[in-house]
């Protein structure tokens, strides 16, 4: 076992890990953060997404122990308890999503792009997301509701 | 980390290069580009440099895996993963680049082409690793190619092409190079579709003999995404659409 100390969702951690439980398992299993979800667990269909060090990547595809030192954003270090934060509301209203299997992983990498490209184009959007699979919605209320979203992150607007 | 979900290895120790200082530049001068281990898909795309450095990296680059991917992915862990149909592992043959491993005793020279050695297979001892990977300077008039075919965006290629010549006082090829991926157990290049190319000037018709030969030079599989059959007309087409890409 390794003894790591990281920061998730803004708080300090520290957790005892055995040096190959991929992050993912380690937020699931460990940390209780059972928002990330799991589907192909080989780097595939996106639903694992996380957001660290301001970078969304696939948290399967990541040892626990490789996050040591990091600053680590789950899907539910992007809501807050009182109201639905925009880009929710925007999820909401497009009815961005069916099952919600893909939604953790659609939120997490929306939230990064959005962040570093606030005037990113449709092409943009779906080329970036095309890492995601979504089972339920076809997509195009997904891009959509990142598409309305821009504004909220500072977005010039088009 | 596929490989370790899939149970394919499990090897005794894994080693994390977080820590490890110096393996994240990428560095060009006149000898070419330098790309360190950990230098990240993402770093290759943000390097405006390349666009005339090294434009047929930079374009290849931009063809491999997902945002999310592509945020921690290396070149370093490519060319050691030795995916056939990885884009990394396809330049570095084509361009006849020279990986530097490490390992207890120093550090030794190999050429990319004797480094792969089949689908997942290469020469890298259990106890070395790959500290950076040198492709030769790009002289700027060269004219270069690239195609790949994937069923998905950023999803593994079923037959990708990097192709690259230099052009004579009359306008004829010299010396091109052109490398396939995904269609054979390693990228490899292509001599008898080169020859076909070699010394003429690259028009549809010097371009219809290149593929038909590449197209006859691959033996590619047949697998759960497309037959042999698929594959070879589709390296064909890869050929004809990366040296038009060339010599347009
Ligand atoms: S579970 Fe990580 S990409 Fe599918
Ligand atoms: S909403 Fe069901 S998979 Fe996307």
């Amino acid at each position: 076992m390794m003894k790591i100390e990281f920061e998730v969702n803004g708080k300090p951690v520290s957790v005892d890990v055995d040096p190959r439980l991929s992050l993912a398992d380690c937020l699931r299993s460990e940390l209780g953060l059972t928002g990330t979800h799991l589907g192909c667990e080989h780097g595939v269909c996106g639903a694992c997404t996380v957001i660290v060090n301001g970078a969304a990547v696939r948290s399967c595809l990541m040892l626990a122990v490789q996050a040591s030192g990091d600053s680590v954003v789950t899907v539910e270090g992007l809501s807050n308890d009182e109201a639905l934060t925009p880009l929710q509301a925007s999820f909401r209203k497009h009815h961005a999503l069916q099952c919600g299997f893909c939604t953790p992983g659609m939120v997490t990498t929306a939230h990064a792009l959005l962040t570093h490209e606030p005037d990113c184009d449709e092409d943009r959007v779906r080329d970036v997301l095309s890492g995601n699979i979504c089972r339920c919605t076809g997509y195009v209320p997904i891009v959509e509701a990142v598409l309305d979203a821009r504004a909220a992150y500072g977005s010039k607007g088009e | 980390m596929p490989i370790l979900a899939f149970r394919l290895a499990a090897p005794e120790m894994l080693v994390d290069l977080k820590y490890v200082e110096g393996l994240d530049r990428i560095a060009i001068d006149k000898d070419g580009v330098t790309l360190g281990a950990k230098v990240r898909w993402c770093d290759i795309e943000a390097d405006e440099r390349l666009a005339t450095a090294h434009p047929l990296l930079a374009e290849a680059i931009r063809h491999v895996a997902h945002y999310q991917i592509r945020n921690r992915g290396t070149v370093g862990g490519s060319l050691a993963h030795a995916d056939p149909a990885a884009e990394m592992p396809g330049i570095a043959v084509t361009c006849d680049a020279v990986l530097t491993l490490a390992g207890p005793t120093g550090e030794r020279q190999v050429a990319a082409a004797g480094f792969f050695e089949g689908a997942l297979q290469t020469s890298l001892a259990a106890d070395e690793l790959i500290t950076q990977v040198h492709l030769p300077a790009w002289p700027a008039a060269r004219r270069w190619g690239f195609r790949e075919f994937a069923r998905r965006r950023g999803d593994f290629a079923l037959a990708g092409i990097a192709a690259f010549y230099d052009v004579d006082p009359r306008g004829r090829a010299v010396d091109p190079h052109i490398g396939v991926i995904g269609a054979s157990d390693r990228p490899r290049r292509l001599a008898r579709a080169e020859a076909a190319l070699s010394g003429k000037v690259v028009d549809s018709a010097s371009i219809a003999e290149a593929a038909a030969a590449a197209s006859a030079e691959v033996d590619p599989p047949s697998d759960i995404h497309a037959p042999a059959d698929y594959r070879r007309a589709l390296v064909a087409t890869m050929v004809e659409r990366a040296l038009a890409h060339a010599a347009r």
